[in-house]
């Protein structure tokens, strides 16, 4: 049994917070500069090129990419070899969120209660989701989540019958439905099955794979290109000026689901798409 | 067309934008959103003022991160100003013309916007990097406690911005994507 302590948890959590806002991923930045060159019209290629600068200035500065800073969403997998010591669990990922997004001048954007609203003042608590896998390390992504896509977000719970065509045109409806609102170019995470809240975890879990890697299945990495290409068909463009750039990419994450029912669920990205992974 | 704006905007330079347009805005704008435009509109229908002169005024739907040490301001790029369209139209009614932000607006502000000669610009969501450069100075007037909803007066100088929706009601996200889609099937 392997011992980890809290103690480096939060440390880890505290430096993800930070560069995970500060830094975007390297697919993400090679696919958005991808984007740029294919794109003729000239706001959707004068939009790109400042998003270009936009998260240059962030890298070099050492400043937040987006002001939306999000809620920190933190995924934990766990190796059943290894015994967590110090405090709990959920405690120390809300230190160390406290303690990077105060450390990094992040912007704290969580409000304690969900009607009577009120700032936390720290950004915790952090959505913290957990997973037992084997082994004896611990794997841990901060993906931060901003709302002006995550609002526009969807779920649907759909009849067998829906077949796949029901789910492509829920993901087509839903984008369109987004419009200008998410900071297009977006990037669609899809979930697929399970219950409902699993179809909506999944979807986030989407958002956190590397946009050039396609679904494992030649199925559903064929679906993403489809879907990618029909989006970009609709002509929302870069901040919805219009263009060819809409979506960076669909990402489609699946599991099993009940006979009855097929859970579709939709998470929304903007083109700030950042997560952060580290090994412990 | 690209044109540098100097703010106060004023009815007559608000006539003079068009959908489509890229600007280059210069001078002191107000930021604020959900919380402080909520508070704002309290203050308005209990008969007090606003913490500022709104007339001619340009608002920044915006909630910057914190100011590092030797900085001005932190990220600073627009957020969705839909969430301001309850209040976009008492703004109006009381002076503010000109607002910033991204994403659609509610039928009413356009309404609102071509009764009172008003400009919605966009900047570029996502960019707040960038925008904070154009920022020269910011001063806290109103609602600490709101924290990053708080209202500040900022200097910009040569902001990058889109006019969105002008003073007659034309929109560019419609434009746009009609013009997009018109030059691809033609392509065809």
């Amino acid at each position: 049994m392997r011992e980890i302590s809290t103690d480096q948890i939060i440390d880890v959590v505290r430096r993800l917070c930070i560069e995970a806002n500060q830094n975007l991923p390297s697919d993400i930045k090679a696919c958005i500069k991808k984007c740029r060159e294919s794109e003729d019209g000239e706001i959707a290629q004068d939009i790109l090129d400042k998003i270009i600068t936009n998260y240059e200035i962030a890298e070099s500065e050492n400043v937040p990419i987006c002001q939306d800073t999000g809620m920190a969403c933190v995924f934990m997998e766990i190796g059943q070899d290894v015994h967590i010591t110090g405090q709990s669990l959920a405690d120390a990922v809300n230190e160390g969120v406290r303690q990077g997004y105060a450390e990094g001048y992040l912007r704290k954007s969580v409000v304690k209660d969900p009607v009577r609203r009120g700032n936390t003042g720290d950004n915790t608590p952090a959505m913290l989701y957990t997973e037992i896998v084997d082994g004896d390390k611990i794997k841990i992504t901060v993906g931060p989540k901003g709302f002006g896509s995550e609002n526009m977000s969807a779920i649907r719970m759909f009849k067998p019958s829906a077949g796949i065509q029901g789910i492509k045109d829920f993901i087509l409806e839903t984008v369109e439905n987004a419009g200008p609102n998410p900071c297009p170019p977006m990037v669609v995470g899809v979930g697929i099955g399970g219950t409902f809240d699993k179809a909506a975890l999944l979807a986030k879990k989407a958002l956190m794979r590397n946009v050039d890697i396609p679904n494992k299945d030649p199925y559903y990495a064929e679906l993403e290109s489809e879907m990618l290409e029909k989006i970009n068909n609709l002509g929302i463009g870069p901040q919805g000026f219009g263009g060819k750039t809409t979506a960076l990419a669909v990402m489609i994450e699946t599991m099993p689901t009940h006979i009855a029912g097929m859970p579709c669920a939709i998470n929304i990205n903007c083109h700030v798409t950042r997560h952060k992974t580290e090994v412990i | 067309m690209e044109r540098k704006i100097q703010l106060p905007l004023t009815e007559e330079l608000a006539k003079t934008l068009h959908a489509g347009d890229t600007v280059y805005l210069t001078g002191e704008i107000y930021t604020s959103r959900d919380a402080g435009h909520k508070r704002m509109c309290e203050a308005l229908a209990n008969g007090q003022d606003l913490p500022f002169d709104p007339k001619d005024a340009t608002l920044y739907y915006v909630g910057p991160t914190p100011a590092k040490p030797g900085q001005i301001i932190g990220s600073a790029g627009p957020t969705t100003s839909g969430r301001m369209d309850a209040y976009a139209p008492t703004m109006m009614s009381v002076g503010a013309r000109g607002m910033i932000g991204k994403g659609d607006r509610l039928p009413e502000v356009v309404d609102a916007m071509k009764k009172y000669s008003g400009v919605y610009f966009g900047a570029i969501g996502g960019a707040g990097a960038l925008l904070a450069k154009c920022i020269k100075s910011s001063e806290l007037i109103a609602y600490e406690d709101l924290g990053p909803e708080a209202l500040r007066k900022l200097y910009v100088e040569e902001m990058p911005l889109v006019v969105i929706i002008d003073s007659e009601g034309k929109n560019l996200y419609e434009e746009g994507r009609k013009a997009y889609l018109a030059a691809k099937a033609s392509q065809k």
